[in-house]
């Protein structure tokens, strides 16, 4: 892909209309769907790690439901539940919101398919926290809020930046879901993935140029996270996959 | 302040329970093989684990009481934990592990002087040695100025070496304290240098709870006597002559006892009740049996011989004095009245 067309050109295509269009729309949705995946599903990960038994597979298995759907299942889907003629949509519709087909809707679409990547390795990293620290944590002296903060947030932050970085790469480049839900509007609701797609057809160049710019960006947060987790922790070194891998028993 | 635990809670394989009072600068030991619900007595203390039925107090303050639903959570009870294994935040360095209890930052500089640990503070916790991790943990638990302490195992994670001496620091730091405290450990000589009073737990139920000397001098069952030190054998009684029990090992040695029993019996010897010999002497002691050494443990000046089934604890020199080694053959020496019978 870089050797199809020179840097130079790839820069310069970046730079056209659709292009620049598509980056605005992507930055503005992805930081605040991360913002969201980050500042409600943080708490929801701990709570869950807390639980046991069968009512903690339940939640796990609805946390992972949209990572094994198919994603235009994902796209129908909000689209009957936010949609005009939806489960909500009646209400939204009273109140003068029509979420489908706005930047409103791309956001759902990519908090949706990117949170259970989150999640997954937040609710992980949790649960692998020793527990005799925030139990330690109590004994001296910290409620419940202080024990999230001080010690469960600091220990789990390998795996949290880890899940984040991923959930941020699953967003970047979802399409299905967004496609069926939200559209395709150049300026509204087109991402960068979706404006690959409609480029391909009109200006194989931006099409090049978007995707190795996609390419970059997705190997610097991968490298980030390396660093982040080797410059916090010392030693220890995070792989992506790791507090997934280590479920306990 | 006096210190009132009694708790029922019902564990995976037992019914966890205890009902103690440990009075102020006391200590109290819990000794128990590994699984036998002695950290549940502490984290009932604690309040991090609530018991199906229960009362805590500490004087006048219920911190626990199932039946008025008087349930405290533990940053409200004042109790100094120290965690098997310290249980240190690892993310944090020396200094704010003891500032995490302080209520305030002008509280850690002295007691980092106190446990002689100032020079460490801005040591990685991850980074110390058994020793000083457990420095760190009691100077930490003391930071909140609490009003009851619990040690669960605290001397397990030290090496032999540093082990007695450390212990020793341990019981001038309780005295001081002048707190109840609950103990934790599998080890009886640790209970019994520590704790005022030992109680002896197994599968969730406390046994026995008596000074250390007193378990030994008359520990309830077969259990209680292994775990304080016996050798507990088993046998039958064969015959009684003159107010004693002979007793015929399973293992095929015959012994005399002087308490009551019948049938299947458990006999159990003090290893410091035996003494050795290389022949059979003609003395008062009922009992000389005869056998191969099977081995032969140094520990410290004395020295733990076994004779056939029978340990004896002697001193390093009459060991040496003796040249005993394994394969040679040896007599073992007790009074009647040191082979206590246990029902089977």
């Amino acid at each position: 892909m870089f050797l199809q067309v020179p840097p130079g050109e790839l820069v310069s295509a970046l730079g056209s209309d659709p292009a620049r269009d598509a980056l605005r729309v992507t930055a503005e949705t992805i930081s605040i769907s991360m913002l969201v995946i980050l500042v409600f599903g943080t708490p929801a990960a701990y709570w869950i790690s807390t639980r046991r038994g069968a009512f903690r597979d339940v939640l796990v298995t609805l946390v992972e439901l949209p990572l094994v759907l198919p994603p235009a299942v994902a796209g129908i889907g909000l689209l009957v539940a936010f949609g005009r003629l939806g489960l909500l949509g009646g209400t939204f519709d009273a109140l003068g919101i029509d979420v489908a087909f706005t930047k409103a809707a791309v956001v759902l679409a990519v908090t949706f398919v990117a949170s259970p990547f989150y999640l997954r390795t937040a609710i992980a990293s949790f649960e692998v926290v020793d527990p005799t620290l925030p139990a330690a944590a109590r004994t001296l002296g910290a409620g419940p809020a202080r024990v999230f903060g001080r010690v469960m947030l600091p220990l789990a932050r390998g795996g949290l930046g880890a899940g984040a970085a991923l959930a941020f790469a699953r967003g970047l480049g979802e399409f299905g879901a967004t496609i069926m839900f939200a559209g395709s509007l150049q300026g509204v609701t087109q991402t960068l993935s979706l404006a690959i797609y409609e480029q391909f057809d009109i200006d194989l160049d931006v099409a090049l140029a978007i995707s190795a710019f996609l390419i970059v960006l997705s190997a610097l947060v991968l490298l980030s996270v390396k660093l982040f987790t080797r410059w916090r922790s010392g030693s220890a070194s995070f792989t992506l996959f790791a507090a997934s891998a280590r479920r306990p028993t | 302040m006096a210190l009132r635990v009694r708790f029922v809670h019902a564990l995976r394989s037992f019914r966890a329970s205890a009902d103690l009072t440990v009075e102020s600068g006391e200590t109290v030991a819990l000794v128990g093989p590994s699984g036998a619900g002695k950290t549940t007595v502490l984290r009932v203390v604690a309040g991090l684990l609530t018991p199906d039925e229960g009362l805590v107090s500490l004087g006048d303050r219920v911190l626990l009481d199932t039946a008025r639903s008087v349930d405290l959570p533990p940053e409200k009870r004042r109790v100094g934990y120290l965690f098997q294994e310290y249980a240190l935040f690892p993310h944090l360095d020396v200094w704010h592990n003891v500032r995490f209890g302080a209520r305030s930052s002008a509280d850690v500089g002295p007691l980092l002087e106190r446990f002689h640990i100032a020079d460490l503070a801005h040591a990685r916790v991850t980074q110390l040695s058994g020793g000083e991790r457990q420095r760190v943990g009691l100077a930490r638990a003391l930071a909140r100025d609490p009003a009851l302490l619990l040690l669960d195992e605290p001397l397990s994670a030290l090496d032999a070496h540093t082990r007695a001496g450390v212990r020793a620091e341990l019981r001038e730091l309780l005295d001081e304290l002048g707190l109840p405290t609950i103990l934790v450990t599998h080890d009886f000589e640790d209970a019994a240098t520590l704790a005022h009073r030992v109680g002896v737990i197994s599968e969730g139920e406390v046994l026995q709870l008596a000074a250390p000397t007193d378990l030994v001098a008359l520990p309830r069952d077969a259990f209680v006597a292994s775990f304080t030190g016996a050798t507990v054998l088993p046998g039958r009684v064969v015959e009684v002559r003159d107010g004693l029990r002979q007793v015929a090992l399973d293992g095929g040695l015959t012994l005399w006892s002087a308490d009551d029993g019948n049938g299947e019996v458990n006999v159990a010897v003090y290893p410091w009740d035996v003494s050795l010999g290389s022949y059979t002497p003609d003395d008062s002691r009922m009992n000389h049996l005869s056998a191969a050494v099977v081995s032969v443990a140094p520990m410290g000046n004395r020295t733990r011989v076994r004779v056939g089934p029978i340990v004896a604890e002697i001193t390093a020199a009459s060991a040496e004095r003796l040249d005993l080694r394994p394969g040679v053959l040896a007599t073992a020496s007790f009074k009647a009245t040191a082979a206590r019978l246990y029902p089977r």
